[in-house]
């Protein structure tokens, strides 16, 4: 059995002392920072990284650090979605439709224990299925010639563009943006510098970490300055926590459902966790049917987005690690870690380094226990936390970007670049643009651009080498169909809206 | 509408700078068929046909904040940049209890619990970073010290 032996391996790495240590902090660290809100998942990680990078951590314990951050954070999201009716991102808004009115109906306790088990199986059975799955894909991958590659990065952006925006133009436009600012610095093939305006600091291209922290966590504290902090006070109290059994059992196949359509989701390139969670809800509500009492705090309504989350957060690890496509904001971020670390992403990386693959899997696994032991019993410290009052979050989330970024090169010039995207990405957020697109044009820009050139030295310039394979076109086809199809789905599958006081 | 008209605009400006920018990448002798120029000038135009798109049909206005908030915006990016500056002559504790606490107040609005938050941020992040994380952050500038 080769998984039992890579499995054997990845514990072997996983469940040394130091690992572990690592896997543990992450757990509790991202947790934390799921919770706060204006901290989610893509900022949390985002940031950590220039500090991963300078504490000088190997590939292995970098990666099992920040997946376990990653997935602590997807756990945490929910209590300040429970807690405050904040979703600490997108896909937690889900969960505030019934987890913030079964609060208010003094079952907070209740509510942050189901979503924690709900988290659990989804996360799980997403690890699982990764486990299965990404094996598979890699030799599926080594097909994918240039011309594949270049059709899998457009659908990921237009999957990514189709699904996470109202608006096909401005997401579009936000891939541009990105793709644009990949382009800046010295040409890979012909070594000659583009678009730099013969500014020396740009010959090397924008850092794709200092893009992603000013996008992310600068601009998050414009919009803490522009509402004064005033969305962050604790409305529900939380009384004694005890384990609803009944809850549990009543949603067991609520949450094997979700996980299941969460991490399909996952797995679309582009798509990620907020149609996970979304699909996961939406499906449940249809089963569960008129009476099924969704929107009103009942436990399957809390259950089937949590599992589905969390699944997609799994299963956007599948396309990230097999073909370095992220299938999500946070692996985006993640990704972003991998280059940092010098590991190409792809199907070699499951056969040069199974080490890094197969010790990330079992601290997946091991992670995901830690958190749900910590996630139960500890539920009132995480509650706790929530009360740091945003006026000493935020200037510190700020002074941690600036020393990370500062710490990466020492120049003062990457430092102005950061607050340049903070001003971005303030701007961009309030006109509706989706900034995450911006992110994945920066990292896949350079491989996009690669990949097309290549396919055109392959086929002597002829451009309908792009379509000469049957993945090739089923990706082509893919992609429009990802793009098109949301403007007409859009009416159809509305968005809920969150529910207000 | 108008915001979104107005970005529209803009962006079509970038894009229409961007693309004539490219046009004058130079080419090395040794090129493939694509070269280096077409990549870029591609997402110039798709960018460009976006930014048309906005302008003929766009969304309704965003709530945008209060002219005093733009203002407290503007200063809190004058804040930082100023802070980029001085990280490296001045140290680390100094501007950094001075930026934080400036940050602070604009949220919370309470001079003196954010003056205390500055100072609090700027010794506990100093002692995170030096003896936890082990980076080597100067924490006066040099000629202080000696």
């Amino acid at each position: 059995m080769e998984i039992i032996d890579n499995l054997a391996l990845g514990f072997s790495i996983a469940l040394s002392p130091y690992t572990l240590m690592l896997a543990i902090a992450g757990c509790f660290l991202g947790t934390i920072i799921g919770a706060l809100p204006g901290l989610g998942p893509s900022n949390g990680v985002a940031i950590l990284i220039p500090l991963t990078f300078t504490m000088g951590l190997d590939a292995t314990a970098a990666l099992v650090l920040m997946t376990s951050v990653y997935y602590g954070a997807m756990y945490g999201g929910r209590i300040s979605s429970i807690l405050l009716n904040i979703p600490g991102d997108e896909p937690a808004l889900m969960t505030t439709l019934d987890g913030y009115p079964m609060a208010k109906q003094g079952r907070a306790g209740d509510a942050l224990v189901l979503s924690g088990v709900a988290s659990f199986v989804g996360a799980f059975l997403a690890t699982v299925g990764l486990m299965l799955l990404a094996p598979m894909l890699a030799r599926v991958a080594y097909l994918f010639g240039p011309a594949e590659y270049f059709a899998l990065y457009l659908l990921a952006f237009c999957t990514l563009g189709g699904m996470a925006s109202n608006n096909q133009a401005k997401a579009a436009l936000a891939s541009c943006i990105g793709l644009g600012i990949a382009m800046i610095g010295v040409d890979n093939s012909s070594g000659l510098p583009r678009l730099t305006g013969g500014n020396l600091h740009l010959m090397d291209g924008i850092d794709f970490l200092v893009a992603i922290v000013g996008l992310f966590a600068i601009a998050e504290v414009f919009f803490f300055i522009e509402s004064h902090g005033k969305a962050s006070s604790i409305g529900v109290k939380l009384e004694k926590v005890t384990i609803p059994w009944k809850d549990i059992m009543a949603t067991k196949w609520t949450m094997l459902r979700a996980s299941g359509v969460g991490f399909v989701a996952g797995i679309l390139p582009g798509a990620g966790a907020s149609l996970g969670s979304f699909l996961a809800y939406m499906t449940e509500k249809s089963v569960a049917g008129k009476d099924g009492g969704f929107g009103t705090g009942v436990p399957k309504g809390i259950a089937a987005p949590e599992a589905g989350n969390n699944a997609a957060a799994g299963g956007a690890l599948v396309p990230m690690l097999t073909l370095g496509v992220p299938g999500s904001g946070t692996t985006a971020v993640l990704l972003a870690l991998l280059m940092t670390l010098n590991i190409t992403p792809g199907p070699t990386l499951f056969t040069d380094r199974p080490e890094v693959v197969w010790g990330l899997i079992a601290s997946l696994l091991i992670a995901n226990i830690v958190l749900l032991l910590m996630n139960v019993p500890m539920v009132k410290i995480f509650v706790r936390i929530l009360t740091v009052p945003p006026w000493v979050l935020l200037p510190g989330v700020t002074m941690i970007s600036f020393v990370g970024i500062y710490s990466l090169s020492g120049s003062y010039f990457d430092l102005l670049l950061m607050i340049a995207f903070g001003v971005l990405g303030y701007v961009l957020r309030k006109l509706d643009i989706p900034t995450v697109p911006v992110i994945l044009g920066i990292l896949l820009g350079g491989n996009m651009e690669n990949a097309l050139r290549r396919a055109m030295v392959l086929s002597d310039g002829d451009p309908m080498f792009l379509f000469s394979t049957p993945i090739a076109i089923g990706l082509w086809l893919a992609a429009i169909a990802g793009f098109v199809a949301p403007m007409f789905l859009r009416n159809l599958l509305k968005k809920p809206q969150a529910v207000t006081d | 509408m108008k915001s979104d008209r107005i970005f529209g605009l803009v962006t079509l400006l970038v894009a229409l700078g961007y693309f004539a920018s490219a046009t004058q990448i130079q080419t090395s002798f040794l090129s493939d068929p694509v070269g280096p120029k077409a990549f870029p000038m591609l997402v110039a135009g798709v960018a460009g046909i976006c930014a048309l798109v906005m302008i003929f049909k766009p969304d309704p206005d965003p709530t945008w904040p209060s002219l005093g908030t733009f203002g407290a915006l503007a200063i809190a990016v004058v804040v930082l940049v100023c802070y980029a500056y001085s990280l490296k002559p001045l140290g680390f504790l100094l501007p950094t209890a001075v930026t934080a606490g400036i940050l602070s107040y604009q949220i919370s609005g309470r001079a003196k619990v954010s003056a205390l938050a500055g100072v609090g941020l700027s010794v506990g992040l100093f002692c995170l970073f030096k003896f936890a994380l082990g980076l080597g952050l100067v924490a006066f500038p040099k000629g202080l010290v000696g």
